[in-house]
């Protein structure tokens, strides 16, 4: 094939909606006679309810229909959680409250009225009463004992699982020295900018309901819905129209979904919920929450011998799609890039009077990586040795892949230490470090930290997923010679729109602009899974690619037979197949397979392909990121000088797409190193509940970021291309942490837990003194 | 209800509101201009950004009768006779947006950014964005945007 597309900054074809304005997400669909709904949410974190009175809501104007959990509990099926584990503790989640609230945002009750406004007043009028429960917050102390969120179960403990391969007592009994330390990763809102929202629509003749809902995985959501209100798959058509980010929150079903399809086919009417931002922090999933003890064992010469992570893992009162499976991968990936020859994670999973967490940005993967790196450090510390020089002492060379780690995977190709050296020679870092001495000798705080990281993408072999991890794709070339592609995966904004275009431009030599691809419509896209855990290019694409294959393969015999040379090959270049200078376009034969007149006997009329691609293991991206910072000691402000990032994803169909993705990712570690915490106070209410107090970061937090990349293909699937969407909230907060911890490593600092806001880092140059 | 005379993008509306309401919910209901986003209803991430009278204003936090008289600019505005606006152009080009839904708001402080200074630094361009939250990009397509924007519009 030309390589026309294949690796250029194509830029994208799916930006002229949306930079005028033009675009639909779900709140831009009118139909006439919508109604609105507003939920009633619990301001209690633990609370029995004693009584709900509507009637005041019910009698107030424009106000249709309040339904209360007694209305609905019985009618549609409990929100479902698709982690299997073994004895997990699984409570019975229902759309809505019914005899207790389990944490503040849990919806209570639900007003439909003739727009927002009065459906929001009417809201105002419904009297619940309460009766306060003692709660519990703190997924530690509440394995312990105490109060339980849960009465039937008796304990917090919604599951203890322990994984890892190797001698983990003995590999730690082996050591020169062990190492421990405390970690926390605080509990984060994933922030999507837009928040959720769902339009729903039944039409009784047919007996179909329509869900227009944001979400990254329209197929798996509608399978999930369909069971919940009991009616027919075949039945529901679920389509996520343009969707304004999801980074996991939105790889989920949620009561709301269903209640609002259940809703429309009660009133025979479209009805329509816009989450508020309020909303989407108290009740759409957090990210991370989990306490967690590291040991860490090492020879003198700084082999590492084994690491054992036991770990708190903060579920949250309810599970929500993958709540309980996300500390899993954490288990996963714990080996990091480093040869660690015994690995355990001893998981607890806590419920706790708190919003679910599940899946966000990483899911599970910035843990771990966080904890080895931070491991690492500590290492490094304790030898009193350059940080790099741990890394590299333990990094499996290039040869030695695909290399086997003790937490069961199969890293499938690396070069870690030659991104590494990209790294370090771009930062220049000898220099980097000549320049913090003397700015140490001159009293000022530099910090250098240097992560280097790897991650499981492409999500993933259907036997290590709960519901299939593979991916579908339609190619078509239609009778006019345009392209249609599509995609059971469902981009929202990763720019799959033109990336596929860009594949299937150099595989039938087509201009892009002539490439449609269709996703998020159930309704006429193939079942698919979705966009996330890195899988939209590497298994989506790949199945465009074997899609076009398939489509090649048959247009090349038509083309045989239309160019008179039955059986002999056929050149095909640039969009056209010839022969003994004779030659057809690929738009040509497209049309001559429709027409269906001048066929070989045994083709079917048509040009499309269809192509479920299974991949045979995970791909694994690696990098390194170097942060340097300076403290600002009057205030323990923390201000960039460099940030420099060397990623390797395998192989790239668009380096623009590939910069954006990993700047983003970069920056919600940044806010997570530095700003980012959801905080509930002891009573369990949501301190940092609005954008004034949860801290996404702004655009002058942000340094400028140098990026480039290696490029170490992977063979797990044709194109070589390993996924990119998670490497920056993986690579990056551990480095950042580090350079502050470093900056402050003359007061004896060797380990700060995250967010390090101003004030710690503050007090904690008050306190020492000038080092 | 309150009588109002906007314009918006150039053309004269008079409607009826009710006093309360909010100036995006205006534009976004009553005259079908979705472009302009709803991202916290607290004037803290800046997507519904829109001009009114040439300055940059969070729409969620403005009631509409507050907005009578004014001449008001939206995303759906930018572009003239099929031609984007140069703000547009560099967001396009330097693929300063992922999901988009940040986007207009983006593309309208923007736009404000330029028109007070057609020559802003990169520390310029990140304070003056400083009330527009994007939570894909991590800002630095989106200042390479304005950078572009700005070398654009000299040229016209």
């Amino acid at each position: 094939m030309a390589e026309k597309y294949f690796g250029k900054r194509q830029k994208r074809t799916e930006d002229p909606r949306l930079i005028q304005g033009l675009a639909h997400y779900v709140d831009d669909i009118k139909l006439p006679d919508t109604l609105h709904a507003v939920f009633l949410r619990s301001i209690y974190a633990h609370a029995r309810i004693k009584s709900i009175d509507t009637s005041e809501a019910k009698k107030a104007p424009r106000v249709i229909a309040v339904y209360t959990g007694k209305d609905v509990s019985a009618k549609i099926g409990a929100v479902p959680c698709a982690a299997a584990l073994p004895e997990l503790k699984v409570p019975d989640h229902r759309v809505l409250a019914t005899d207790k609230t389990y944490f503040v945002g849990h919806p209570v009750a639900v007003v439909v009225a003739e727009d927002r406004y009065a459906a929001r007043d009417a809201a105002d009028l419904i009297q619940v009463d309460y009766d306060e429960l003692p709660v519990v917050m703190d997924e530690e102390k509440a394995a312990q004992g105490g109060p339980v969120v849960h009465e039937q179960f008796k304990t917090n403990i919604a599951y203890k699982l322990t994984a890892g391969e190797g001698d983990v007592e003995a590999a730690l009994k082996s050591a020169d020295k062990v190492i421990q330390q405390r970690i926390l990763h605080r509990r984060l809102a994933p922030i999507a900018m837009e928040p959720r929202g769902v339009l729903a629509r039944y039409y009784p003749g047919e007996q179909e309901l329509t869900l227009w809902t944001s979400t990254q995985i329209p197929h798996l959501a509608r399978t999930q819905i369909a069971l919940m209100l009991g009616m027919a798959e075949n039945k529901l058509r679920l389509i996520a129209p343009e969707v304004g980010g999801g980074f996991g929150s939105k790889l989920n079903v949620y009561g709301e979904e269903a209640l609002l399809g259940w809703i429309a086919m009660q009133l025979n009417r479209p009805v329509k919920w816009i989450e508020t931002r309020r909303e989407n922090i108290q009740a759409t999933i957090h990210g991370r929450g989990q306490t967690g003890y590291i040991e860490i064992g090492y020879k003198n010469d700084g082999t590492l011998t084994g690491l054992r992570y036991n770990v708190y893992a903060d579920m949250g009162a309810y599970f929500q799609l993958l709540t309980p499976a996300i500390p899993t991968l954490t288990g996963l990936m714990l080996s990091g890039c480093y040869k660690i020859p015994a690995i355990q994670i001893n998981i607890t999973g806590v419920f706790t009077n708190k919003m679910a967490t599940d899946a966000y940005r990483g899911a599970g993967r910035p843990e771990a990586t966080y904890v080895v790196e931070r491991a690492l450090d500590l290492v490094a510390a304790e030898m009193g040795k350059d940080p790099v020089e741990v890394r590299r002492k333990n990094m499996p060379a290039p040869h030695e892949f695909p290399f086997k780690t003790a937490t069961g995977l199969f890293y499938d190709s690396g070069n870690y230490e030659g991104a590494l050296k990209k790294a370090l020679d771009m930062a220049n870092y000898t220099k980097l470090r000549d320049d913090q001495s003397k700015a140490r000798k001159e009293g000022r705080l530099v910090g250098i930290g240097v992560s280097t990281y790897v991650e499981i993408c492409a999500i993933g072999p259907s036997a290590a997923t709960p519901a299939g991890g593979w991916e579908s794709a339609t190619v078509r070339i239609e009778p006019t010679g345009k392209v249609t592609i599509l995609t059971g995966a469902s981009p929202h904004g990763q720019g799959q729109e033109t990336s596929f275009a860009q594949v299937a431009g150099d595989e039938l030599g087509v201009n892009i602009n002539d490439v449609t691809v269709i996703h998020g419509d159930t309704a006429i896209v193939q079942y698919g899974i979705g966009t996330f855990g890195s899988r939209g290019t590497a298994v989506g694409g790949t199945a465009v690619y074997y899609a076009l294959q398939k489509l090649k393969e048959k247009a090349n015999k038509l083309a045989a037979h239309m160019l008179g040379v039955e059986n002999g090959p056929v050149d095909f270049k640039d969009g056209k197949f010839s022969k003994d200078g004779k030659s057809v376009t690929i738009q040509e034969v497209a049309l001559t397979a429709y027409l269906g007149k001048n066929l070989p006997a045994d083709m079917e009329p048509g040009l499309s392909a269809i192509h479920f691609f299974e991949p045979k293991n995970f791909t694994f991206p690696f990098g390194t990121h170097i942060a340097v910072v300076e403290i600002d000691r009057e205030t323990g402000e923390v201000h960039f000088q460099r940030y420099v990032a060397v990623d390797d994803c395998g192989k790239v169909i668009n380096p623009l797409l590939v910069d954006g993705q990993v700047q983003g990712g970069i920056v919600q570690s940044l806010g997570q190193a530095l700003y980012e915490e959801i905080v509930y106070d002891e009573q369990g209410q949501l301190v940092s509940g609005t954008l004034m107090d949860y801290a996404v970061p702004r655009a002058s937090h942000v340094p400028w970021l140098e990026l480039d990349r290696t490029e170490t293909p992977t063979d797990v699937n044709p194109m070589g291309v390993k996924g990119v969407g998670e490497a920056g909230t993986i690579g990056a907060t551990p480095a950042i942490v580090a350079a502050v911890v470093d900056a402050l490593s003359p007061f004896g600092i060797r380990h700060l837990d995250m967010p390090i806001k101003p004030e710690t880092v503050w007090r904690i140059i008050g306190k020492k003194g000038a080092a | 209800m309150n009588k109002i005379n906007v314009s918006v993008n150039g053309v004269s509306h008079q409607s009826e509101v009710e006093p309360r309401m909010l100036l995006v919910h205006y534009l976004r209901e009553a005259l079908n201009l979705t472009g302009t986003h709803v991202g916290c209803e607290t004037s803290l991430c800046g997507a519904c950004t829109v001009l009114v009278d040439g300055q940059a204003v969070k729409s969620c936090t403005l009631f509409a009768v507050q907005a009578d008289g004014s001449q008001i600019t939206t995303i759906e505005g930018m572009a003239t006779d099929g031609k984007l606006h140069p703000v547009q152009e560099g967001f396009w080009e330097h693929h300063g947006l992922q999901c988009g839904y940040c986007t207009p708001g983006m593309i309208m402080a923007a736009a404000q950014i330029l028109a007070r200074n057609p020559d802003p630094s990169d520390e310029e361009i990140r304070h003056g964005l400083e009330g527009n939250l994007c939570r894909c990009t991590g800002y630095q397509h989106i200042v390479q945007a304005v950078q572009c924007a700005a070398k654009k519009a000299k040229k016209q």
